[in-house]
């Protein structure tokens, strides 16, 4: 019982990093970017491929930020440049990178025993041997995930990250202030797509595995985390009790969670559901199943039946 | 110096709808003159800056700043030197952004935005001499966010950030429309404060006759793309709201509005 709750926690850390790029684009950029489903398994193929090949475990995350990079250029180039539709940009990127994740990987790939990942290198065994690979993973993840979250909240106070949450809360007035809407929405795609491949990165360091169909429903995932987390918060953030906590000056910024918080718990608390569902005994083919279902249930009961929510 | 020369906009063309608005237009703003443009609805007015702001294509002619052409400059490019305040008060802010965020970054125009810090602490006691400027109680509101103010209020610092840093033209379209009476009265007050202080060129369109008489030194009445009446100088200074009145049913009988 402990153990499935550790490794679901764990699961939970690993794809709030995906979440983290949904947020982005779709609750920042107010873009539904499909592509997300082709650039997580782009990110676990090069992750993969890298392995198998014995680079350094730790070279594989900055390798897969940058691949996912390129693929939300492509999605940006294709929206903004040329024109087409979000919903269609993302589709054309989704596609086209299923062909070319499995050009990358040759075909379903495994990751043996004997291969180090970040969770077996050196340096962690170093730090944490005493402890069980599961709760290495634990703590390495949860390392990963607040570092990312404290990196993009940083980023967000920035000048660039202040634009970047203008443009999907007003584009005209980044016009008006003489900048590329274009542009801003190109850097918030490149950002977004990178965390999603850093997700699908972790992902095979953890389980070991590629394949070429591990992308489909993780854009609905992703929304589901980030709809469940920034619904919770706005709920908590109207309490007495974080009404309260904004008057005392020390904690007000227990108040006033970030977004990325809403995010990181969003995801645990979905990957809970989803993990109670098939504790209770539901198939694992029946997992897609599950977290479609799920995500309805969130969009209706959270009121927002998938219209924007721009919590910039 | 802002011109528009011999501009031709044709809108839904070659289709059943199609419909000439402009057809060889031309006018001429001069440097630090303050045009009000009046007329009924379609007669072009909205049209007209947005040629100017470049949101819109045209089929022939020429924009021109100072003689130099600006049309193939993207809208973003022009805002450099281009303020503009629009009908809706929502559109000149980000709604889930603070006051503090929305200002800072409408101070930031003209610099780049990089990985420096959003919000320039130092500058808070800036913007709070601005805001008391207002008279509206906003100097206290630093850190609410935008969407939870009144339109008034949102107008008013719309108005404050698109003439926060230096610029050359400032465009206002109907931006007391969706005001009520008084604080129309307060956000016109301040703009002509704003476009005298800092010797702006100013293009105001206004539903507001009054406000079209009362302000700004050369008043335009425009009729189906066209100039109806175009008075600058001591003419518009000397003419009454029974002029204005008297021409505008004149027109608005014509084209049995």
């Amino acid at each position: 019982m402990l153990d499935l709750l550790v490794s679901t926690l764990t699961q939970g850390l690993i794809y709030a990093l995906i979440s983290f790029g949904v947020y982005i684009t779709y609750s920042i950029l107010d873009f539904p970017d499909l592509g997300v489903d082709g650039t997580f398994p782009l990110g676990a193929a090069v992750t993969a491929v890298l392995l198998v090949k014995g680079v350094n475990p730790w070279l594989t995350l900055p390798a897969a930020m940058a691949v996912g990079a390129l693929a939300g250029l492509f999605t940006g180039v294709v929206h903004v440049k040329l024109g087409v539709r979000n919903l269609l940009a993302g589709i054309i990127t989704m596609t086209a990178l299923f062909s070319v994740n499995l050009q990358i990987a040759g075909s379903n790939l495994t990751v043996d025993r004997g291969t180090d990942t970040i969770f077996t290198s050196a340096p962690v065994t170093a730090l944490l041997g005493d402890m069980s690979l599961m709760g290495r993973k634990l703590v390495v993840s949860l390392f990963l995930t607040l570092a990312v979250k404290l990196v993009l909240d940083a980023y967000f106070r920035t000048k660039s990250g202040l634009l970047l949450r203008a443009v999907g809360d007003n584009a005209g007035l980044v016009t008006s202030l003489a900048q590329d809407r274009g542009a801003v929405k190109l850097l918030g795609l490149v950002i977004s797509n990178a965390l999603v491949a850093l997700g699908g990165c972790v992902v095979v360091h953890e389980q070991r595995s590629f394949s070429a169909t591990m992308g489909t429903g993780q854009l609905v995932y992703g929304l589901a985390a980030v709809i469940i987390g920034v619904s919770l918060m706005n709920f908590y953030a109207a309490s007495p009790l974080a009404r309260g906590l904004v008057e005392r000056k020390g904690l007000r910024l227990l108040a006033l969670p970030a977004g990325t918080t809403s995010v990181i718990l969003g995801s645990i608390l979905y990957k809970l559901c989803v993990q109670a569902a098939l504790s209770a005994g539901l198939p694992a083919n029946m997992m897609k199943l599950v977290t479609a279902a799920l995500f309805l249930l969130v969009l209706v009961l959270s009121g927002r039946k998938g219209e924007a929510i721009i919590h910039a | 110096m802002l011109e528009l020369r011999n501009v031709t906009k044709v809108y839904n063309a070659g289709t059943v709808s199609e419909q000439r608005l402009f057809q060889d237009f031309s006018l001429t703003v001069e440097e630090g003159q303050f045009v009000a443009i009046v007329g009924g609805n379609g007669s072009g007015k909205t049209s007209l800056l947005n040629i100017i702001c470049g949101s819109i294509p045209i089929e022939a002619g020429d924009v021109l700043v100072k003689g130099e052409s600006i049309l193939k400059w993207k809208d973003y490019q022009r805002y450099a030197t281009m303020g503009r305040v629009y009908q809706d008060p929502s559109a000149g802010t980000c709604p889930n952004l603070t006051m503090l965020e929305n200002l800072s970054l409408a101070d930031n125009k003209g610099k780049p935005f990089n990985l420096r810090r959003g919000v320039d602490r130092r500058r808070t006691d800036y913007y709070r001499e601005q805001l008391r400027a207002l008279g509206l109680g906003l100097e206290d509101k630093l850190n609410v966010k935008m969407g939870s103010l009144s339109g008034g209020q949102r107008q008013a610092v719309a108005l404050l950030m698109a003439t926060m840093t230096p610029l050359r033209f400032l465009i206002l379209d109907e931006h007391t429309a969706a005001l009520d009476p008084k604080t129309a009265e307060v956000i016109m007050a301040l703009t002509d404060k704003v476009v005298r202080e800092k010797r702006l060129t100013a293009v105001m369109v206004t539903h507001n006759l009054r406000y079209a008489v009362e302000y700004g030194d050369r008043i335009l009445m425009m009729n189906q793309g066209r100039v109806a009446l175009d008075r600058a100088g001591e003419e518009k200074r000397t003419i009454s709201m029974e002029d204005i009145l008297t021409m505008f049913n004149k027109i608005s009988i014509e084209c049995g509005n």
